[in-house]
């Protein structure tokens, strides 16, 4: 038997967020990614808004599902998870602390303002990539395209360690 | 940012009279198809890439342009309102139905077939999602707002590829001239508009492509130069798919991306 919940409260279920994890980069919550726009509530209803990272992520319908999953263990069981699109999702957003965990795990977080996506600057790469084993800034690009769709592939110049980036999507 | 913060309800309810509604849903299941297909073949690549980087890179790419088809197919079933799903739409149209372009369905060929295929059409891609992204179609905005940053990346993937193979080896060049020379033809069917695109053109509700054509040619002559490859003359563009007249390839790949859902209807995980 699931207790009755107390009636949910935004602080709380956001509280609850916390607690889910990106399937592909388990150190993150959802929040530290900031894939979640938002929380409404209207009587017992539920409605998490959330925005894909990228268009194919096969994680979003697991994030959906996780999200789900935390919330009916807590007893709140009408729910809605909708995926919104625009705003597109930005690197931007996530978090400070989001960023530091990243970097611990050994993904190179993000560097702001220097997504590469601009088409006439062929053959260039984001800049000052910094290692996230030797802390080295001198890297190098091997692909745009790495483990997942929101990773470049990098190496170290100095250590040699080769690591995903976590691409600048601005 | 450039596009409203709109409401699900805004976006999902489309409040178009039925014609036009069905002229849009026609030209929204030929973005869909066009980029569901080229996602298939690209998917056909999965293992069989040159190295392990341009393996993840083309897979990548197929999974972008699976998730923007994704988004195209909800949109039009909404459109057509008769409750059809994505599903049924991607799974149970035959090629007669099918939308896309002919040079997405094309097959692979070697690595420089595919690239010269990816180039051509993600110089389209690139610069009809910038102009769908700032059009009066909040729905298509959005998915185009999330796409081009990807096609973004795709464009300048393609475009140094095009590059490595034009100036690289005698090897590399021949393949490069040769898919050049096969696929050259195709490229014009992206830009020519049908009856009904020219419609939704006229009406201002979908990107007019003479002018999304300077911009792809400046990219063109650009990419070509760095590639030491001259510009090819244009050759009379071979048209078809976008009416529904396809290539014998497409057949064979909808037998293949179809099989689980016309063996065992109604399938789920």
């Amino acid at each position: 038997m699931v207790t009755a919940a107390p009636a949910p409260t935004e602080a709380r279920i956001w509280q609850l967020l916390e607690d889910v994890t990106d399937p592909e980069v388990p150190v993150l919550s959802i929040l530290d990614l900031g894939i979640v726009r938002q929380v409404s509530i209207e009587g017992e209803h539920i409605t998490v808004t959330i925005t894909p990272t990228y268009s194919g992520c096969p994680a979003m319908n697991a994030i959906a599902t996780d999200i789900r999953l935390r919330l009916l263990a807590e007893g709140y069981s009408q729910l809605t998870i909708h995926n919104q699109l625009s705003p597109a999702w930005t690197t931007d957003w996530m978090t400070p602390a989001g960023r530091a965990k990243l970097e611990a795990y050994g993904i190179a977080p993000p560097v702001d303002g220097t997504a590469t996506g601009h088409v006439l600057n062929l053959f260039g790469q984001d800049t000052a990539v910094r290692c996230p084993l030797c802390k080295s800034a001198h890297t190098h690009l091997v692909s745009q395209f790495g483990s997942t769709a929101c990773k470049a592939l990098y190496q170290c110049d100095d250590c040699r360690e080769p690591f995903d980036y976590f691409k600048c999507h601005a | 940012m450039a596009t409203p913060d709109l409401s699900p309800a805004q976006l999902a309810a489309p409040t178009y009279p039925a014609e036009l509604r069905s002229q849009l849903f026609q030209y929204v299941v030929q973005l869909a198809d066009t980029s569901l297909i080229l996602a298939h073949r690209l998917s056909e690549w999965c293992g069989h890439g040159p190295v392990l980087e341009q393996d993840l890179a083309l897979s990548n790419i197929a999974l972008d342009l699976l998730g923007e088809a994704r988004s195209y197919y909800q949109y039009a079933a909404e459109l057509e309102g008769r409750g059809r799903t994505e599903d049924d739409l991607a799974y149970l149209r035959s090629a007669v139905e099918y939308r896309n372009p002919l040079l997405v369905e094309q097959p692979n060929g070697d690595f420089a077939y595919t690239i010269v295929r990816q180039f051509l059409f993600d110089n389209f891609h690139y610069q009809l999602l910038k102009e769908l992204k700032a059009g009066p179609d909040a729905r298509l905005a959005a998915i185009a707002e999330k796409s081009l940053k990807e096609a973004a990346y795709h464009l300048k993937w393609s475009s140094e590829w095009l590059i490595r193979l034009g100036d690289g080896t005698p090897e590399s060049r021949r393949r490069l001239d040769k898919a050049i020379a096969a696929l050259w033809r195709f490229a014009g069917e992206l830009t020519t508009p049908t009856p009904g695109e020219s419609h939704l053109q006229e009406l201002g509700l979908v990107p007019d492509y003479a002018a999304l054509l300077p911009a792809m040619q400046a990219h063109v002559a650009h990419v070509l130069a760095e590639a030491t490859v001259p510009l090819p003359t244009a050759p009379v563009a071979q048209l078809g798919g976008k009416t529904g007249r396809h290539s014998e390839h497409l057949g064979y790949l909808l037998a293949e991306l179809q099989y689980l859902q016309r063996t065992y209807p109604g399938l789920t995980w």
